[in-house]
């Protein structure tokens, strides 16, 4: 066989652009005709995966179903791991506190050991959030495919991949085949029209649009992003639009590869080099959806019209503008009453009152969604107008050893000190409650991450209000929910 | 793999919307290096929410084999440890307005059917479960309906899904292996893969 086994982090090689479509072919279609395999006669798709990420949480069973059946990972150099979800963030001394989060961390390590797949470890310099590190050490590239036992896999759509969150079952085909059964989505192009106001982020653009389409209106679709919004994000901008797709019911979401792309591309410690570059960079230009590409569905989004938002409820779509009130179930329609009235009685919130001036006990600020180091910039431009509000506990998780190495450097860490904010490791952190980082009773927490879900941050009855890093860093500061405008 | 062509049982009726798998299975759960034990702690602080006034601890319900959900069921993380606490505490098929994507995944691949009604259909097997929980409600693959007190219905599922369970080949590593050489010779016309002189 011709194929390369070279690794997915050694510096890539692009070959010129092999393959002719029709000039309306949209990228997703481009990108899944290049990585099938076959027609399964299920009439799913045989789909080749280029970059497989793994993490402590998922993996452990499927390498266990693999030693069942006997079989060895196929490609363990398209396969990457690193350690996110269950590590502390105060101390990561082996062996961990936590007798379980130790067991899971030994797993990985002597799974990967075992078949020879790269483990990007707290030692390692480079160990983060798997949505964070595959971006910023060039690992995930435009045309790619990308696949991972964690939903918000989608985050890698921001460079023009084709990225899927999976179950453990399917981290197991990958490891054993590295291909996905999977059938093609339908893609409904999204224009986030106009130009957003000062104070406004990719935050508030993600929660507008899963507003206006619903927690499930993306089910069977990849989203792709587009619109004059989209077009002058950076790319860490992209990375948090992308990455809630999922939170809007959609498994993947992508943006078009342009110069923005490349730009960031560009020297990336596992991106193609030279004159490779050159080449993939042809190569990826030739994915991107032609202005009359054709799509399943197409909607547009105001971005003149989006304020900086924050989630009252209990999924990431019941969100408002700051300076709106909350919704009066009566004027629902009938189907979403009862969802309304349950998110009322969780979160002890009172329709028709305004969202600004709720009282926070917790700020957080960090995950794969809000944890890279413009966010913490951003963060940190506002920490640097007061001080935490007594009784607020508020927390900055660098998204990865990268990130806070970079935030170190620029002395962020020391403006969050100086503020009363706690700086600490690379994790997941607050975001999912599988690590020390928790709730506490009924606590409020402001949080840059991306599920405001019942019990998600680790108390049962824990409350969740998803904002921008900047407003949740507003919100320690005043001691309340804020219009970040007001401070900038 | 064993075929699944009909699922019959006693159903338990689980209302609302936009349930996601955090309260399926809550994450403290997944600090395991495996998915035993799952099954006792499915729900398990919805259901020390409502004090014993949960569908899962309704002793109407008890013995229930097919779980009847709302729309949306199973959104959020990915997560396969919620179908397989699921599984573990007794479900072997799910009835639903509709199904997050990737849990529909994760189902189809733990040989889980998952079946839509149409709204009407919905409601009308949802009330009558309630009413008459001790009723046999019948998942009919092969005929693509749902058969209960209210009738036999038309209920929906995916082709691919639908040939996959029938055909027990719903563990997908098995017939992705079968592609064989084909998946290097994929690999080698993938442009950023292929074995080529820089």
């Amino acid at each position: 066989m011709g194929v390369s086994r070279r690794p997915c982090y050694s510096r890539g090689v692009v070959t010129e652009a092999n393959t002719q479509f029709s000039d309306k072919t949209n990228l997703l279609t481009k990108v899944w005709d290049v990585h099938a395999v076959r027609e399964l006669p299920s009439g799913q798709t045989q789909l080749f995966v280029g970059l497989h990420l793994i993490h402590e949480v998922t993996s452990p069973q499927a390498f266990a179903m693999l030693r069942e059946m006997k079989l060895p990972v196929r490609f363990s150099e398209r396969t990457l791991a690193t350690v996110d979800h269950i590590i502390p963030t105060l101390s990561q001394q082996r062996p961990l506190a936590d007798d379980l989060a130790e067991k899971m961390m030994s797993a990985i390590e002597k799974n990967c050991a075992e078949h020879g797949i790269r483990l990007l470890d707290p030692a390692s310099g480079q160990q983060g959030i798997v949505h964070v590190i595959g971006p910023e050490l060039g690992l995930t590239q435009p045309g790619m495919t990308i696949a991972c036992g964690d939903s918000h896999t989608s985050t890698h759509g921001a460079f023009g991949a084709v990225a899927f969150g999976i179950g453990t079952s399917q981290v197991r085909d990958v490891l054993a085949t590295q291909c996905l059964a999977i059938a093609k989505p339908r893609v409904r192009r999204i224009d986030v029209m106009g130009k957003l106001a000062s104070g406004v982020y990719a935050k508030d653009v993600t929660l507008a649009i899963i507003r206006q389409l619903g927690v499930n209106g993306g089910v069977g679709y990849a989203y792709e992003y587009a619109g004059p919004v989209i077009d002058v994000m950076s790319i860490e901008e992209r990375l948090t639009v992308c990455n809630m797709s999922i939170e809007g019911g959609a498994r993947c979401g992508y943006v078009n590869p342009d110069e923005t792309t490349f730009d960031y591309l560009r020297d990336r410690e596992f991106s193609p080099q030279g004159a490779s570059f050159d080449a993939a960079v042809r190569w990826w230009k030739s994915l991107a959806s032609p202005p009359d590409a054709i799509y399943d569905d197409r909607i547009e989004v105001d971005g003149n019209a989006i304020a900086p938002s924050v989630s009252w409820g209990i999924n990431p779509g019941q969100n408002i503008g700051i300076d709106e009130r909350l919704p009066i179930p009566a004027d629902a329609p009938a189907e979403e009453r009862a969802s309304l009235e349950e998110a009322y009685s969780y979160m002890s919130l009172k329709p028709g009152d305004p969202i600004a001036g709720t009282p926070i006990n917790v700020a957080f600020i960090g995950s794969c969604t809000n944890g890279r180091i413009s966010d913490l910039r951003e963060a940190a431009r506002i920490a640097r107008t007061g001080r935490v509000a007594p009784g607020v506990k508020a927390l900055v998780v660098p998204g990865s050893q990268t990130v806070a190495r970079e935030a170190e450097a620029e002395g962020l860490h020391e403006v969050f000190r100086a503020a009363g904010f706690e700086w600490r490791l690379a994790g997941c952190s607050m975001c999912l409650a599988m690590n020390p980082d928790k709730l506490v009773d009924r606590e409020i927490c402001a949080s840059s991450s991306n599920r405001n879900f019942k019990g998600r941050q680790g108390s049962p009855t824990g409350r969740t209000l998803l904002m921008s890093p900047a407003m949740v860093a507003a919100a320690a500061i005043a001691g309340h929910v804020v219009d970040v405008r007001g401070v900038l | 793999m064993t075929a699944i062509d009909r699922i019959e049982g006693r159903a338990c009726v689980l209302r609302g919307s936009d349930i996601d798998t955090d309260r399926i299975i809550p994450a403290r759960f997944l600090r395991a290096v495996t998915f035993d034990g799952l099954g006792e702690h499915a729900f398990e602080d919805d259901r020390i929410q409502a004090k014993g006034d949960h569908p899962l601890d309704d002793e109407r319900f008890a013995g229930a084999s097919i779980l009847i959900v709302g729309a949306n069921f199973g959104c959020g993380s990915s997560r396969e440890h919620a179908p397989q606490a699921l599984m573990r505490s007794g479900f072997r098929a799910f009835i639903g307005k509709s199904f997050a994507e990737i849990f529909a995944g994760n189902c189809t691949a733990l040989g889980l059917p998952h079946v839509t009604l149409d709204a009407d259909d919905h409601a009308a097997l949802m009330d009558s479960v309630t009413l008459d929980p001790k009723q046999q409600v019948v998942i009919d693959l092969e005929a693509r309906t749902v058969t209960s007190r209210v009738g036999a219905v038309a209920a929906n599922i995916p082709d691919g899904v639908r040939r996959q369970l029938l055909e027990g080949n719903w563990n997908a590593t098995h017939v992705l292996l079968e592609a064989g050489d084909a998946i290097e010779a994929a690999a080698a016309r993938i442009p950023y893969l292929a074995d080529f002189p820089s």
